[in-house]
């Protein structure tokens, strides 16, 4: 009894007195985590600044942290023939991911909305495949595509980016399908309404939001891939990750170039991860964390 | 609310009674349904296991490309050569010490980062924002950036740095390969594993927080007896899709550098891709992805059930 009148007595001055200080810890708290934000992002930040500069200025023994900022080498980067890989990674991202998603929806719909029987054995076998590690695959995928002649095809990147992202897509997709609630169907089949007409016109206009997240996920992942790009291209179909490695020359500065380089290629699926964030955890972890 | 919630797997309970009841119509009604998820599957079996059942075949195989019409059924000999390689042995184990030390680094420091991020404080979405960012970063060239402005011995960033404290001529990439590949590595996973906690501590109940606080448990008490136990699942989560995601770790051992000197930073991606595309020993190459494959299903397993267990362990308890 005496203990719980203290206890009750000291809480709230307790909490009076861990409030004061706490405001002032917050102050820092909230510095400390500006400062380690900053100094984590720094590498990002120093990329673009390297981008704006000359050459000279890029390679100083001392960073270099004012210059007059100039487009040189966005133009020199542009100027070398940087065109067809941009097309060709736009084409590869833009098509695997339309190919993930016609593929990809139906099939998580299949596993969660009117499931299968054997569902469970159909997704461990999906999320499974991400589990192999692609060189291990890698030699014979090699020695196929070049037996038919598809060496250097972007095409030959649309089919390995689609199967590379469908396990992602199926296994978000059923996430977001299962948040569909079952009365709302219930009551469509009720009124009398076909399953392809509850699909379109209740299912599909709920899922759209996670439709739009998983595709920018998928072009994301393919965005930036460049194991398979590097080993099934070469010059015909090389993506821009593949491209960039071709700015590092031996001789001479290359820093700046290099670096206007890295932003081009960075920024597309930069925009895409930012637009994407908050669902980002959720396509990593196959939907198992929303 | 937002996070972890396990869906009632809906209906996932094999064949239910209808089953006995009317067979033909169950099995029109089962092909309906198998209908949309036969492409994807097809394809997906198609694409993905095609090859690695090719791999396995080719492991069986003495085929250099470089003497055509050598090749020959030798059965296991190739992985007998791998396993007396004591070059794949090294590289194995740079393999584990990246994926294990990355994932560590990466954990420590993001839950940090998520733990500064869950209070409410100005700015704290732009905060979020630029953290995010090395992780989507397109790895090449964030690889790059590495190589030349950080860690470039000549005129990097951390040379200046080293050299406020009289430290020079330090060649981090050729003196510590490795390290420096994990560097760049943490510094890309560590927004994974930030973001998987932090989504983790989202969850929290708020309350039962509140409520320990009111008793006048200490923040460090309520961080080790309530905080961490709840993220011990995400943690775990994080760090099993970390391992499998960073088992293909290529880009920064092919840019930074080129898994030298010798095979100090080579791994195991990358270490096969030499011994085939560069070596064109294919058969041992392909030997080498088995192991690989047979090594990663350990944490595979683990990591199938971690995901399985979040998705079916609420079903449980309801």
């Amino acid at each position: 009894m005496t203990a719980q009148m203290s206890a009750a007595k000291r809480s709230p001055e307790s909490a009076e007195t861990t409030r004061r200080p706490g405001r002032r810890t917050g102050a820092a708290l909230t510095t400390l985590t500006w400062v380690i934000a900053v100094g984590f992002f720094f590498p990002v930040l120093w990329m673009v600044l390297t981008a704006f500069k000359q050459e000279k200025d890029a390679a100083t023994e001392t960073p270099t942290f004012f210059f007059s900022p100039t487009l040189d080498q966005f133009r020199a980067v542009l100027d070398s023939g940087v065109g067809t890989a941009l097309l060709n990674s736009l084409f590869a991202t833009v098509v695997s991911t339309a190919l993930v998603l016609a593929l990809g929806v139906p099939a998580a719909f299949a596993l969660s909305l009117r499931p299968v029987r054997k569902t469970k054995d159909a997704l461990f076998f999906f999320i499974s495949t991400k589990m192999l590690p692609v060189v291990a695959a890698i030699i014979p995928l090699y020695v196929i595509v070049g037996r038919i002649g598809m060496l250097d095809n972007v095409l030959t990147l649309v089919v390995l980016y689609t199967a590379m992202n469908l396990p992602i897509a199926i296994w978000m997709m059923r996430s977001f399908f299962l948040e569909v609630p079952g009365e709302l169907l219930e009551a469509a089949s009720m009124d009398g309404a076909s399953l392809w007409t509850s699909v379109r016109e209740v299912i599909l206009p709920l899922v759209s939001p996670g439709i739009a997240a998983t595709a920018l996920i998928c072009v994301i992942f393919s965005w930036n891939e460049f194991f398979l790009a590097v080993n099934m291209t070469a010059v015909e179909a090389r993506t821009v990750p593949v491209a960039l490695v071709g700015f590092m020359s031996g001789q001479g500065l290359f820093w700046a170039k290099l670096s206007a380089a890295s932003v081009m290629a960075a920024l597309p699926v930069v925009i895409c991860g930012w637009i994407a964030q908050n669902k980002l955890v959720r396509g990593l972890s196959f939907g198992a964390i929303k | 609310m937002s996070t972890t919630v396990a869906e009632p797997t809906t209906g996932v309970s094999e064949s239910g009674p209808l089953r006995s009841k009317q067979d033909t119509i169950s099995r029109a009604e089962g092909w309906r349904r198998r209908g949309p998820l036969l492409p994807a599957l097809v394809f997906t079996i198609v694409v993905t296991q095609i090859p690695f059942a090719v791999t396995l075949f080719y492991s069986t195989q003495s085929w250099n490309l470089v003497r055509p019409g050598s090749r020959s059924f030798i059965g296991l000999d190739n992985y007998v050569a791998v396993f007396q390689d004591s070059q794949f042995r090294e590289v194995a184990l740079n393999t584990v010490l990246l994926i294990v030390g990355t994932v560590l680094i990466s954990v420590v420091l993001g839950l940090l980062f998520a733990l500064l991020l869950d209070r409410a404080f100005p700015g704290r979405g732009v905060v979020r924002t630029l953290l995010i960012t090395p992780f989507l970063v397109t790895p090449v060239a964030a690889a790059l950036l590495w190589k030349t402005s950080m860690l470039s011995p000549t005129n990097g960033f951390l040379q200046w740095i080293l050299g406020w404290f009289g430290i020079d001529g330090v060649d981090v990439l050729s003196s510590y390969p490795l390290a420096a590949v994990m560097a760049e590595l943490v510094w890309q996973w560590t927004p994974f594993m930030m973001l998987l906690i932090l989504a983790g501590l989202q969850s929290m109940p708020r309350d039962i927080l509140e409520a320990a606080r009111v008793d006048g448990a200490t923040s460090f008490r309520l961080f080790r007896e309530l905080t961490l136990p709840h993220l011990r699942r995400f943690i775990e989560l994080g760090a099993v899709l970390g391992a499998i995601y960073l088992v293909n770790t290529f880009d920064p051992v092919y840019m930074m550098t080129s898994g030298g000197p010798g095979v100090a930073s080579a791994n195991l991606p990358f270490y096969i891709y030499q011994r085939a595309f560069l070596g064109f020993d294919i058969g041992q190459a392909a030997a080498m992805g088995v192991v690989t494959v047979v090594a990663t299903i350990i944490v595979s397993t683990l990591a199938l059930r971690l995901i399985f267990k979040t998705f079916t362990g609420n079903e449980e308890a309801a």
